[in-house]
């Protein structure tokens, strides 16, 4: 490797541990970026013609550190605050030892905050922890540079001017703080598995830094269930990238899917998470959707998929997070097990006219049930509902089917 | 230690009937002694309703008088309690008691410049 690509490599696993550690030492995001970018600066100028150092976080911790120090004593401001210098030059020693300390998941828990708006903590998360840039966010947002730039600039400013703190939950809040970043997570991967808007049908690399994530959360709250079951549900639907879809871009319905052009690899860590947890034996939302993809992943054809133990993982997920969304996904399970009708029967009363794949689902039952005309209606307002192309393709396949 | 806000929002129109209300005051006022114990409490208040009100504003160099509140709606401030909290986290934990009582009033948590 160039010592250059390891600058880059260096900086995305290593953005968020630098940015934490300098967070706690300064008190202040806006500060820690800016020395995180300057080390970065000076690794890049350095690494290529000096070589790069044997421990590079370390490295661009140190130098990030040394460098913020620097640019405070040069501020007027900051001259005057001779307390706020001296505690500095404690912290200075700190920084002497080797092992630097991992604040990742204080940084975690700020970025998502409940205090602060879904889209917010999302954009945060993906800017601090994953070291992502501006313009990235916004193009996987599909909003423009300055709208991203103006929501980060304001919860940033939230957090200070509200004193959002950075710390761990205490216990007796963590189920509620933890679902809130496992919510964070699962949407920026949802994103990277079917964008929700714009020209690309998925954006792998938004796929790939949710399962980095999560596995940084893993790492430093190793006894979390939930974490195993939102990593496994991840595995599980990345193994299935290669075959979801077709040559013309189309998105390929599971049950159509090449089951050979799985990754298997995926699969089998996917499963022995799943596995774990069913040990674990204190299921949640995660771990029970994990457990369904698990048991779609164990079917070699579509034919033999086990609907009935998706069923009654459906019902358990029901009791968990009973909400329309999963009330639709557990009646694709039942028109399996007790056929179209009932499953249209349970999605009819759902209110979710304003979501595709309430239409796209009801346009299959009611082909299944032989009402054409009314099944095109349906994939043709599901169709309008998505802006995927590759759902888009799929479900004018559907029509074009429909019409012949 | 940061103060914090918390404003009280409530439907335009009559109050509930006092055997409604008296219950709910009186919770009110254990959760601020609570508060003044804990050393949170700044000060609190709660408002005469949004008719009695004047905006002062001044217009071409004269002062204008404009009876009733300055913004019309469906809502009005009821009051406010000042709070001082080492962090938004405990403001929220004070908020979060305070709406449990005043349910389904909402409260308005900001954090005071100082």
């Amino acid at each position: 490797m160039t010592d250059t690509a390891i600058v880059e490599e260096v900086f995305r696993r290593e953005h968020g541990r630098a940015v934490a550690v300098l967070i706690r030492a300064f008190g202040d995001i806006d500060a820690a970026e800016e020395a995180v970018q300057d080390a970065f600066a000076v690794a890049v100028e350095r690494w290529p013609r000096d070589g790069a150092p044997p421990a590079p976080a370390g490295w661009i911790i140190r130098t990030a550190h040394n460098r913020a120090i620097d640019r405070l004593r040069r501020d007027a401001v900051f001259q005057r605050k001779q307390a706020e210098l001296a505690l500095l030059d404690q912290s200075d020693e700190a920084f002497e030892e080797d092992a630097v300390p991992d604040d990742r998941l204080r940084l975690i828990f700020t970025c998502c905050h409940p205090a602060l708006a879904p889209t917010a903590r999302v954009a945060l998360t993906l800017r601090l922890l994953g070291g992502l840039t501006t313009p990235e966010i916004a193009r996987a947002f599909l909003v423009s540079e300055s709208t991203m730039a103006q929501r980060l600039v304001r919860a940033k400013a939230k957090i200070r001017y509200a004193h959002i703190p950075y710390r761990v939950p205490e216990p007796e809040e963590l189920p509620d703080r933890l679902s809130a970043v496992l919510a964070v997570l699962y949407l920026i991967y949802n994103e990277g598995y079917l964008s929700a808007g714009g020209n690309e049908a998925s954006r792998p690399d938004l796929a790939n830094e949710a399962l980095r994530l999560v596995g940084v959360l893993e790492e430093l709250m190793p006894d979390e269930p939930e974490i195993w079951g939102l990593r496994a549900s991840m595995l599980l639907s990345e193994s299935r990238r290669p075959a979801r879809f077709g040559p013309d871009g189309e998105l390929v319905p599971l049950s159509e899917q090449d089951r050979s052009r799985r990754d298997r690899a995926l699969v089998t860590a996917g499963q022995r998470l799943v596995r774990r947890c069913l040990l674990r034996d204190r299921p949640g939302p995660y771990q029970i959707q994990a457990a369904i993809a698990a048991v779609h992943s164990d079917a070699p054809i579509a034919a033999d998929t086990d609907w009935n133990q998706i069923l009654a993982l459906y019902d358990q997920l029901m009791a968990h997070t009973p909400s329309p969304v999963v009330a639709l996904n557990r009646a694709v399970a039942i028109a399996e097990v007790r056929g179209p009708e009932a499953a249209l029967a349970v999605i009819d009363p759902l209110h979710l006219d304003g979501y595709y794949l309430f239409h796209a689902v009801r346009g299959d039952l009611l082909e299944r049930l032989g009402s054409k005309p009314e099944a095109r209606e349906a994939h043709r307002r599901a169709a309008e509902l998505t802006v995927n192309p590759a759902e888009r393709r799929l479900l004018e396949r559907k029509l074009s089917r429909l019409t012949t | 230690m940061s103060k914090y806000q918390l404003t009280i929002y409530q439907p335009d129109g009559d109050p509930p009937p006092p055997e409604a209300l008296e219950p709910v005051m009186a919770e009110l006022h254990a959760l601020n002694r609570e508060m003044q114990e804990a050393g949170a409490w700044v000060f609190a208040a709660g408002l005469h309703p949004p008719e009695t009100a004047t905006v002062v504003s001044v217009r071409g160099g004269e002062v204008l008088l404009t009876d009733g509140p300055y913004i019309e709606g469906k809502e009005h401030i009821g009051g406010f309690t000042m709070i001082e909290a080492p962090d938004l986290d405990a403001a929220l934990q004070w908020a979060s008691r305070m709406a449990r009582i005043l349910d389904p009033l909402p409260i308005e948590v900001r954090p005071v410049n100082e």
